[in-house]
């Protein structure tokens, strides 16, 4: 701009964006890959004029000025192409010549994301890079009587349970009398959790199917994989791999005409059926997928048009109250697979999820509920909501155990953690947390998605961009030449690897406690944190 | 590690045995401590089979306090034993009251009620009594149940042997279970130590039970009220053997079931695979992460032994029809039972289960692939 011409409230300067790009023009090659990747058409090339003065000491000399064009990477600063931080560019410059850098100051984007009145909505987690579940350590190692497990020789038995299980007096009562006992899954507690085909790329959706199933069938790992709300492809509801998918229904129940159509012809009961009442990132708010990745696979899978946005209502509309919606769909979900399928709610972590748990103990058809934490990931959410609402998962696991165990229920209703796991890559040490703190078993999707596809998203407000169709891996986006850069053979590799050594490193912390012939569901005694008000909280051990 | 050794006698023998036992396995246990647990019992108190005996700890004031309660709840003192302790003082045993073994009249009025019911209030009373001796710090008691007597107090078990004077001729029975303590984890509380007593069924375990906080929990909330206490991790082993047989109405073949049951692979190949995963899945906050070996007795007075899988220094059992012993180290059994033929003891492998029944005739071993007497 001329320093005589008005501004724009909305004008920034490069100064005033979060992601900066630092380019050497000495090293570019001008082959153009950077500006062809940037997902948000950050950088261009321009031509820039430079004047040289030619001055000479001599006296009657004449100075003169030499004009120089050159080309180079220029930095946009309008809201819309404001770079993102994803550094595609640096990974596609073969010369190493651009990175972005975060400005290390504040940045005063904030102030304008929200041209035409559309406040900022994005992917990813809650911009905050704390976790509590980074500060517990596990404590209690043995040392004395019962000596320190081997992690790598010993035998373990790492499995939970889903499904409502009875006290064992009820049970032996039905057994008995061979009345109707409740279906109980046996999986592994790390389940992948709800990310819908849609939200998700084909190619990473296609990943993680295959990840899953090699990990069922020549790991021997019950790995089990929720689908999301964005229905199930046709074939695989048909296959024999669907024992392996948790269906999830939610507020838009998008894809259920297709799964109810499909029940007939369905050779293997689904592992289980997820209703979905609140999800973490946006509690109280519904889920969205925005029409830009609403193509025509995506609307015949769901069963609505092409190109429209797609936001699921904050609640169930065709009930009256949660309490009468979590007991009559419990019981229709049950019905329609004849009661051979666990069927469980998920909610955001609120300080209300205790009701929820204390209407669920007196619902036998209820198996159990999945609380997803204020560190939850999403696809596509309003910034506010993710930023701003809700609740820990920590103490809201810890409160729900508690007050199980307190009612005496605390095998027969699993819960199960989700929100923020492994968000800073200490995944096994968080999910033994949380179990400890009395979690069945713990749910991920953001960690999977940076392990297993190379999601580049961080709690810096890097990337962020899944709810547009941009994502420059290809993992949310529904554009084939931005999903075309992800193999989902390599998907499925990942995702195994992940897994194996998941299972390693929970070995590693459950086999110096001493445990290893079940899972060590609410064995609080082994945590310790060095803050005395969280463990007090927490009802864990202070120790500094 | 706590050093264990039980037997079971179709005589009467003095508890001095057990107590040799555990002297020559003493560079097991640090003599910090001994529990005693005598059941079947002989002498005077053959005569008085249903006869509740209190057994416990009192200072003076306790005694007064103790009278006036049983009193007002209608028992009338039958028989006492009290240990009469010598006046100089020995070092590492700490001086107390009176060790009081009493057997009581029950209550007119308790006539008519089942022994469901009367086992209910015996357990009752019992609490009572330790939370009024925890109030007032006057009164600790261990067990009162008919037909069973039990000690426990801080010091080396031989030395304590001699201090109680526990070689008396009234002070014998058929079966005797005695712990000499380690002192490791838990500051040392009477209550904390082994065997531990709940309605007829005795548990002593030696090991560590990784899975405390989770059976603790599960414990505590079946609404049972004798399902408290749980100073020392190893009282749990009483409660889910108690739990198990008179809740769920299981065998002790079922026990280990419960508390170490089959692994996925096993468990399908099990003529009960069904009732078994049913009982894995509903009894999984009670599956115990050892290493333990647990010792215990029912109230048909049987002795059972049985370890977990990461159990490596294996409890054995052996003797002669007549007597046989339980003990943590062979030593133990040599020294108490040495004309036996060794060739016949047993240590029992991560899925056995080994039983004496009353008879005292063999040792029976039940191993955790057979079939089940199941409650259905």
């Amino acid at each position: 701009m001329s320093s005589n011409r008005n501004l724009e409230p909305s004008s920034l300067s490069l100064n005033d964006l979060p992601w900066q790009i630092k380019y050497n023009n000495n090293r570019c090659t001008l082959c153009g890959q950077c500006t062809a990747v940037c997902p948000v058409k950050a950088i261009e090339l321009k031509v820039f004029q430079k004047r040289t003065i030619k001055a000479s000491i001599k006296k009657d000399a004449v100075p003169s000025n030499q004009y120089d064009s050159f080309y180079a990477i220029q930095q946009r600063t309008d809201v819309e192409n404001a770079c993102i931080g994803c550094a595609m560019c640096t990974m596609a410059c073969p010369n190493d010549a651009i990175a972005p850098v975060k400005n290390p100051g504040l940045d005063r984007m904030k102030f304008h994301i929200n041209q035409q009145g559309v406040p900022r909505r994005r992917g990813g987690r809650r911009n905050a890079s704390g976790s509590i579940l980074d500060r517990i350590k596990f404590t209690r190692i043995s040392m004395l009587t019962d000596p320190a497990l081997d992690a790598g020789r010993h035998e373990f038995e790492m499995r939970t349970l889903l499904g409502r299980v009875l006290s064992p007096r009820e049970n032996m009562k039905r057994l008995r009398e061979k009345g109707w006992i409740p279906p109980v899954r046996q999986i592994y507690p790390l389940i992948i959790g709800g990310m819908s085909f849609g939200a998700l790329s084909p190619n990473m959706w296609e990943g993680l199917q295959m990840g899953v199933a090699y990990l069922n069938e020549e790991m021997g790992m019950p790995v089990r994989m929720c689908t999301g709300e964005g229905g199930c492809p046709p074939r695989l509801l048909r296959s024999r791999f669907l024992k392996y998918v948790i269906l999830q229904v939610a507020s838009g129940y998008f894809g259920w005409d297709e799964i109810i159509h499909a029940i007939p012809h369905m050779k293997e009961d689904p592992c289980a059926i997820e209703i979905k009442y609140g999800q973490g990132a946006k509690p109280g708010d519904g889920g969205l997928l925005m029409w830009h990745k609403v193509n025509k696979l995506i609307a015949a899978i769901r069963g609505v048009p092409q190109g429209v946005s797609l936001p699921s209502p904050p609640t169930h509309q065709t009930q009256y109250s949660i309490e009468e919606s979590v007991a009559k769909m419990i019981l229709s979900m049950s019905m329609a697979w004849g009661f051979r399928v666990p069927v469980y709610p998920k909610i955001s972590a609120s300080s209300t999820s205790l009701a929820v748990l204390n209407n669920l103990t007196r619902n036998d058809y209820a198996s159990g509920l999945a609380i997803d934490g204020e560190d939850g990931g999403t696809g596509a959410a309003y910034s506010v909501s993710m930023d701003h609402m809700g609740h820990p998962i920590a103490s809201c696991i810890r409160d729900n155990y508690l007050n199980l165990t307190k009612i005496g229920k605390q095998n027969e209703i699993p819960i199960f953690a989700g929100g923020g796991i492994g968000k800073n890559g200490n995944i096994a040490a968080n999910a033994a947390s949380l179990i400890m703190l009395g979690a069945s078993g713990v749910q991920i999707g953001k960690y999977l998605m940076q392990a297993a596809a190379g999601c580049v998203g961080t709690e810096e407000d890097r990337c962020n961009v899944c709810n547009l169709g941009i994502c420059p891996k290809g993992i949310t986006s529904q554009d084939p030449r931005l999903y075309r850069r992800l193999d989902p053979e390599n998907v499925a590799q990942r995702i195994v690897d992940l897994f194996v050594s998941f299972d390693t490193e929970l070995k590693k912390i459950v086999a110096p406690l001493g445990r290893s012939t079940s899972l060590p569901i609410g064995m609080s005694d082994a945590l310790g944190i060095d803050d005395h008000a969280i463990a007090k909280r927490l009802n864990i051990n202070y120790v500094v | 590690m706590c050093r264990l050794f039980a037997l079971t006698s179709k005589d009467p023998v003095s508890p001095m045995l057990a107590i040799k036992a555990l002297d020559v396995m003493k560079e097991g246990h640090d003599g910090s401590g001994m529990g005693l647990l005598l059941q079947d019992l002989g002498g005077p108190f053959e005569e008085m089979k249903e006869a509740p005996i209190l057994s416990g700890i009192f200072s003076e004031e306790g005694i007064r306090r103790l009278d006036l309660f049983m009193m007002d709840k209608g028992f009338l003192t039958k028989y006492k034993i009290s240990l009469k302790i010598p006046k100089k003082p020995v070092e590492g045993i700490p001086r107390r009251g009176l060790y009081l073994i009493r057997a009581y009249e029950l209550p007119e009025d308790w006539d008519n009620l089942d022994q469901e019911e009367i086992g209910n209030r015996l357990s009752d009373i019992r609490f009572k009594i330790r939370e009024m001796g925890e109030e007032k710090k006057d009164m600790i008691v261990f067990s009162f149940w008919p037909d069973t007597i039990m000690i426990k107090e801080i010091g080396d078990p031989l030395l304590l042997g001699d201090y109680l004077g526990l070689d008396r001729k009234e002070l014998n029975a058929r079966i005797i279970m005695a712990q000499g303590r380690q002192n490791t984890n838990y500051a040392i509380n009477l209550y904390a130590c082994h065997p531990f007593f709940i309605k007829g069924y005795c548990t002593m375990t030696n090991g560590e039970n990784t899975a405390f906080i989770p059976i603790r929990d599960f414990l505590t909330s079946r609404q049972i009220p004798a399902y408290s206490g749980y100073q020392s991790d190893s009282e749990v082993f009483a409660h889910i053997l108690h739990y198990s047989m008179e809740e769920l109405g299981m065998g002790i073949d079922a026990y280990k079931h419960v508390i170490t049951p089959l692994q996925e692979e096993d468990l399908k190949q099990h003529p009960d695979a069904q009732f078994l995963s049913h009982l894995k899945r509903t009894c999984r906050p009670l599956i115990i992460d050892g290493p333990n070996c647990v010792i215990g007795t029912l109230p048909d007075h049987s002795l059972f032994m049985a370890q977990d899988r990461k159990k490596l220094r294996p409890g054995v059992v052996g003797g002669k029809p007549g007597i046989y012993g339980f003990s943590s180290e062979i030593c133990g059994l040599d020294a108490v039972i040495p004309d036996r033929d060794q060739s016949q003891d047993i240590q029992p492998m991560h899925l056995d289960t080994v039983i004496v029944s009353p008879d005292r005739l063999e040792v029976k071993i039940c191993r955790q692939t057979e079939t089940l007497n199941l409650p259905l």
